[in-house]
């Protein structure tokens, strides 16, 4: 049976679809990580593919349940970070023969399928739901959920996993030729790199409210501070280096108004949650946390790049959505996990959630005051992206880990951690996930 | 230097319109809609029969800015640092277009300042579209 992509029908996109019918009924329990790297040095042993049978396996015995007990599958095939494999590059052939293969010879090494998976963790033995869902953790999670509450399997494992090859980011490919398609060349001519539309949003953000770029500094140093304390993360892992506000400041420009450190910072890594329904999580390992629901961002800018009202608007319609349907109110919330990679954009999802009472354009003026794990208005527990890398999932995990007071250095002690809610990448374009210490 | 431009099926109308120093954008006859970049169907409608060019009148505003310092374009590279502004049509300000701002000092950009549409060659010599603040 091939694994297809999950229907629209199960991500909640609309505002007015009421409480969630599944709200408090599902729970994650077990958690799983692979080690990270900066680039894959081609051993099999540290493939993506080995990387999420690795995820996969500690989430299961995390979790403390047997292999045989997970019969649902919902993860992400695509795994690039934004390199690809060379057309031109002969196939590692050591790598391929070390696992049993598909059709696909790149399957496990520049991408992954489900049956690759199954092939190759022959536990695995009753699996009988799997899908997939696109791009990033936070979308497969609302999949997983949905799966779950609607009866489509009972015990998930919800995979994301990332490859990166040698080479600089988005140097090869098109970039590098005389000429391009007349397509691509619409809006690829004028070298803009991928944070120049977050870069414009936050320059007329600065311009509308009296803002600058030096007022992210306590923001980026408190992420980077968290994400030192992220023992499974890349920057905890391989360079433990605080951050200054000098080293922030005076970074190099990637595309005036974001420097290197509003950029985010491409890894190998893999990741794996188990969830279940409430009802079995109560016989697991862990301590469950429950999600209260699951909201999905559908919207696409009119012009080539999101305008600052498209994604104040977006974001305000997101907060609604998530807030509905977990039928909590903004002063539920214990700590905010939204996503940082674009640093500037982080300040769009939390004015736009609301987050201890801040409107429009004053997200800034809050990073100047006590953001850390230790106060009362913790930012980015997880440290996100500039505190670990780019997975797009460090923030569902520290989620989860806060949840269950695991945490360990991060663990936020200025509040209870009761309710949480993390999700992104993008304003426009994102999924978010609401989770809790109680089903009610 | 702009890389050059191999038009294709979607885009070929748009390229030789700049090639005679037009600029057109693709236009729902049947919502009358402009949309850019072109895609095979309207954004709206979502039917592809009512598709057409539009002959634009080259005028718009600077909406936006940014300045690149690290670009993933070779040919570009040699450039750097270089404006890459966001220009909205007058015609119709959600249509959005990007432009290197040609004679623009790098960083001093005048926001909100009237811009009209110029055409440059690109390496393969197609023109391209772009804009210079109006004096
Ligand atoms: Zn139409």
């Amino acid at each position: 049976m091939a694994t297809g992509y999950a229907p629209p029908s199960m991500y909640r996109s609309q505002e007015g679809m009421g409480i969630w019918e599944h709200r408090g009924k599902v729970a994650a329990v077990g958690v799983g990580h692979s080690p990270t790297e900066r680039r894959w040095d081609e051993r099999p042993e540290t493939s993506v593919g080995a990387w999420s049978i690795m995820a996969l396996r500690n989430a299961i015995a995390d979790a403390g349940v047997s292999p045989d007990q997970v019969d649902g599958l919902v993860i992400v095939p695509a795994t690039t970070t934004g390199a690809f494999w060379p057309k031109d590059k002969p196939l590692p052939q050591d790598v391929i023969n070390s696992f049993v293969q598909t059709d696909d010879p790149l399957d496990g090494i520049a991408k992954l399928s489900v049956e690759w998976l199954l092939k190759n963790m022959p536990e695995l033995t009753n699996i009988n739901y799997s899908v997939y869902a696109p791009v990033c953790m936070s979308n497969a999670l609302n999949v997983a959920a949905q799966a779950v509450g609607d009866g489509l399997a009972h015990t998930v494992l919800v995979l994301k996993a990332w490859h990166n090859l040698e080479g600089r980011y988005y140097q090869g490919g098109q970039n590098a030729q005389e000429s391009i398609a007349g397509t691509s060349a619409m809006t690829s001519l004028w070298g803009a790199p991928a944070c120049y539309g977050t870069a414009l949003q936050f320059a007329e953000y600065c311009r509308k409210y009296g803002k600058d770029h030096d007022m992210m500094t306590p923001f980026i140093i408190n992420s980077r501070r968290n994400g030192l304390m992220f023992p499974e993360g890349y920057w905890a892992q391989h360079r433990p280096e605080e951050l200054t506000a000098e080293d922030y400041q005076l970074a190099r420009w990637i595309a005036k108004p974001a420097n290197l450190f509003d950029n985010d910072i491409p890894i190998m890594c893999a990741a794996s949650y188990l969830f279940t329904t409430a009802e079995r999580a109560k016989d697991m390992k862990q301590k469950p946390v429950y999600i209260l629901n699951h909201a999905d961002s559908d919207a696409v800018p009119r012009g080539l790049t999101p305008t600052l009202e498209e994604v104040e608007a977006e974001c305000a319609l997101t907060g609604r959505k998530i807030y509905e349907g977990a039928g909590i109110t903004v002063d539920d919330l214990s700590f905010e996990n939204m996503y940082d990679g674009f640093t500037q954009f982080h300040q769009f999802h939390i004015e736009g959630l609301g987050y201890r009472g801040i409107e429009l354009g004053e997200a800034l003026d809050f990073y100047q005051t006590d953001i850390s794990i230790e106060g009362p208005n913790p930012v980015s527990p997880s440290g996100g992206n500039i505190g670990s890398g780019r997975s797009r999932f460090w923030m569902h995990t520290d989620s989860i880990q806060q949840l269950q007071g695991r945490a360990g250095g991060r663990q936020i002690t200025g509040v209870n951690a009761e309710i949480g809610v993390s999700g992104g990448p993008m304003p426009l374009g994102g999924n978010y996930t609401v989770w809790s210490a109680t089903p009610d | 230097m702009k890389q050059g431009v191999i038009p294709d099926d979607l885009t070929a109308p748009f390229w030789s319109a700049a090639n005679e120093s037009k600029l057109v954008i693709q236009n729902c006859s049947q919502c009358d809609r402009l949309q850019h970049p072109p895609a095979a169907d309207c954004g709206l409608c979502k039917s592809g029969d009512n598709l057409e060019w539009k002959e634009m009148s080259g005028t718009g505003r600077i909406y936006n800015y940014g300045v690149v310092h690290d670009c993933p374009i070779r040919l570009l590279q040699d450039d750097q640092p270089f404006n890459v502004a966001v220009i909205m049509l007058d015609d119709d300000p959600g249509i959005q277009m990007y432009s290197h701002l040609p004679g623009t000092p790098v960083d001093d950009v005048p926001v909100g300042s009237a811009v009209e549409v110029v055409f440059e060659e690109s390496a393969n010599g197609q023109k391209i579209p772009e804009w210079k603040v109006v004096k």
